[in-house]
């Protein structure tokens, strides 16, 4: 038996050299140090897309990618198709952990200088598959067509929309016509099976061959310098001291890290399942809160806080200007030490670009500055904001209650987050400008002066002003005169 | 069974051409010559060919870009369903559907109907605020639209209030015909393509 399939794999090999070709590529040699548990990202992202392109063909076998019926489609796959929930939850999972681990690839790339001479177009390659993965989120999302996909197109429309010149074209093309329709959904299936995942293994075929033949970049050692004359024959040189075939003798790390991730994936996926979809992609049905996908959010949150004048600028130039930094950093640094002990200003880099975007994914995922649409309808009022009041200043808390004040100000926490909270608004502005504020806005706030007639507006302050501690004293400006010294002392020792 | 002796990689196995007899000018030069013409002859044909097939490609891929669709008038629906006085959510059917839209034909509008200097008239806002295109809502105890993403704020006519947009809402033209209402509509309104 055994010479009988010896002597077919002889003869395969004999028409299609497979041995030759695994030994050159698979069996490459690498140094022995580059075989460490901060290699693995790489091949693991290389395995979270593998789980994406075969989820995403299965589930390719059910969706509809039509407007009309992508919904139900996703329906039918989350709660009636055979292992439908399943799919869907992996492909969710797998694409976070797609993005993520490619996020911790990249950086460990940078941290330990892989991108210098001679891996500039390695680097450069891997930062065009960071885009494209991330192109592969977003065209995701929308092929999610519920509500979120439906506004999240908004929101890519009202962005493009802001390009000078070619604004209008660009919002057509994005959508495939001149307004979020079936057309738009076709052409980001187009987009999330074909044309992006088309690129990304043309690129990845690439980058993996650089590998090959640049090699992997050795394990850093500090002090030891990059130069472009000597890097080749010094890379040649450790090679021959401490080359090992990458597989079998340095693969073992990765081979491990692969199965971490996929019971990473099926842990995520069963214990979460799968995102949405949300309610149906109906425009008509406005009582929604749109919130882009995780990758997303960190935009979303710039898009809240950025001044107005500089809020353009920043969301059209902002894209061009990463990439651009991304794709000179192999040439600008591309000699010089590698081992991130010695390269303070990449540490910091990282720790800076980590904190902020780490904060405004935060601030998008709790989104402050969105009113809380019923908080009005629902929000309760704490009773020691109630007690001890006078008529007036009640009918002032119905003022509040029903002018939708509660919407954009909290009371001691409850109720939007837009405005600031009015628990102790009574300290810290007087009647006259709470007046003033109400009646005309200003500060990001509208006015109520159409809306409110006087007799609301003196309640309303009247009870503003009631909003403070026990004991502590109303605001006051310099035409109201000081509360005497002893009468204040002998206050703040009673509050005491 | 072992192969005998077959290396396909080997140059010695291929029988070699050989240009070096006799003193002659070699006939491969002047097959060259026609060869090269031919390969010259080829890549024109191919450029030719490529442009035939690739221009109507681009130009299939890019129509949406340039094809403008014409905007349409369409009805509301009659005057009653919007008393003076208020304001009230409306959808109309986009006038360039296509029969697989499924809910995404109808596009949701507000419509105000409110009485000046002793005339009846009527503004017609997008949904869309004109910060990021979310869905804004009309709040009818403080007469101001508000946006759920990033909180911008519009009075009642739709003037700018407060917020992060760029402007105040955007506004369909309007026309009262046999008693209905109708817009001017068929495009998402965006800074580029303000609708107005």
């Amino acid at each position: 038996m055994m010479p009988v399939l010896k002597n077919i794999y002889q003869w395969v090999d004999d028409r299609v050299h497979v041995t030759k070709l695994f030994e050159s590529t698979a069996g490459h040699h690498v140094p022995l140090s580059a075989g460490s548990w901060f290699y693995v990202f790489g091949s693991a992202t290389l395995l979270c897309f593998i789980i994406q392109v075969l989820t995403g063909t299965l589930l390719a076998f059910v969706y509809v990618p039509s407007a009309a019926e992508a919904y139900t489609t996703l329906e039918y796959l989350t709660y009636q198709q055979t292992l439908g929930w399943f799919l869907r939850a992996v492909h969710n999972w797998g694409s976070n952990f797609m993005v993520g681990i490619m996020l911790l690839h990249m950086t460990q790339v940078f941290l330990w200088g892989a991108y210098k001479y001679p891996r500039e177009i390695t680097w450069i390659s891997g930062c065009i598959l960071l885009f494209l993965t991330l192109g592969m989120a977003f065209t995701g999302q929308v092929l999610r067509f519920d509500e979120d996909a439906y506004w999240g197109l908004g929101i890519g429309a009202a962005i493009m929309g802001r390009v000078p010149l070619i604004g209008e074209g660009l919002v057509h093309l994005m959508l495939g016509g001149p307004i979020i329709a079936g057309e738009t959904l076709s052409r980001f299936f187009s987009l999330h099976v074909f044309l992006i995942p088309g690129t990304i293994i043309a690129l990845i075929s690439l980058h993996l061959r650089l590998v090959l033949t640049k090699g992997i970049n050795e394990y850093p050692t500090p002090g030891v310098l990059v130069k472009r004359k000597t890097y080749d024959a010094h890379y040649k040189a450790i090679l021959k001291r401490e080359g090992v075939p990458f597989f079998p003798k340095a693969i073992d790390k990765d081979i491990v890290a692969a199965a971490i991730v996929i019971f990473g994936i099926l842990a995520a996926a069963v214990i979460f399942g799968p995102k949405g979809p949300s309610g149906p992609p109906d425009p008509t049905q406005i009582d929604t809160l749109p919130r882009p996908d995780f990758f997303f959010l960190w935009i979303f949150a710039i898009a809240a806080l950025l001044p107005k004048d500089l809020e353009s600028i920043v969301l059209l130039a902002g894209a061009p200007v990463i990439v651009l930094i991304l794709f000179a950093l192999p040439f600008v640094c591309n000699e010089g030490e590698k081992h991130w002990r010695r390269r303070p200003v990449a540490v910091v880099s990282v720790i800076m670009i980590y904190l902020v975007l780490g904060m405004l994914t935060y601030l998008g995922a709790t989104s402050p500055w969105s009113p809380e649409m019923d908080a009005w309808a629902e929000d309760t009022t704490p009773k020691e904001f109630m007690i001890d009041r006078t008529p007036l200043e009640l009918q002032g808390a119905l003022v509040l209650q029903y002018k939708q004040c509660r919407n954009c100000h909290a009371i001691d926490g409850i109720g939007g987050h837009r405005g600031p909270d009015l628990a102790n608004v009574g300290t810290r502005l007087t009647a006259p400008q709470l007046t003033r504020q109400v009646l005309q806005g200003g500060g990001n706030m509208p006015a109520y002066g159409k809306n409110l007639s006087p007799d609301e507006t003196t309640a309303l302050v009247a009870y503003l002003v009631s909003l403070r501690p026990a004991g502590v004293p109303a605001a006051r400006d310099s035409t109201t005169p000081a509360v005497p010294p002893a009468a204040a002392s002998a206050q703040q020792a009673s509050v005491q | 069974m072992e192969t005998p002796d077959m290396k396909p990689d080997d140059p010695a196995a291929e029988p070699k051409p050989c240009a070096c007899q006799g003193g002659a000018v070699p006939p491969e030069a002047e097959k060259s010559t026609r060869r090269e013409l031919m390969l010259k002859v080829g890549i024109g044909l191919n450029v030719v060919a490529g442009a035939m097939i690739g221009l109507p490609l681009i130009g299939y891929a890019l129509s949406s870009f340039v094809q403008k669709m014409p905007l349409a008038w369409i009805t509301l629906g009659a005057l009653e369903k919007f008393p003076v006085g208020t304001t009230r959510l409306a959808s109309y059917p986009n006038p360039n559907s296509r029969p697989w839209d499924g809910d995404t034909a109808m596009i949701p509008c507000w419509v105000r109907h409110f009485e000046e200097n002793g005339e009846q008239r009527f503004q017609v806002f997008a949904i869309n605020c004109a910060h990021l295109g979310c869905p804004v809502r009309w709040f009818e105890e403080s007469q101001l639209f508000l946006c759920p993403c990033h909180g911008g704020a519009y009075y009642a006519d739709g003037s700018y209030a407060a917020g992060p947009p760029p402007r105040g809402l955007y506004e369909y033209e309007y026309k009262v015909e046999n008693n209905e209402l109708l817009i001017k509509g068929g495009v998402l309104p965006t800074l580029a393509d303000t609708n107005v």
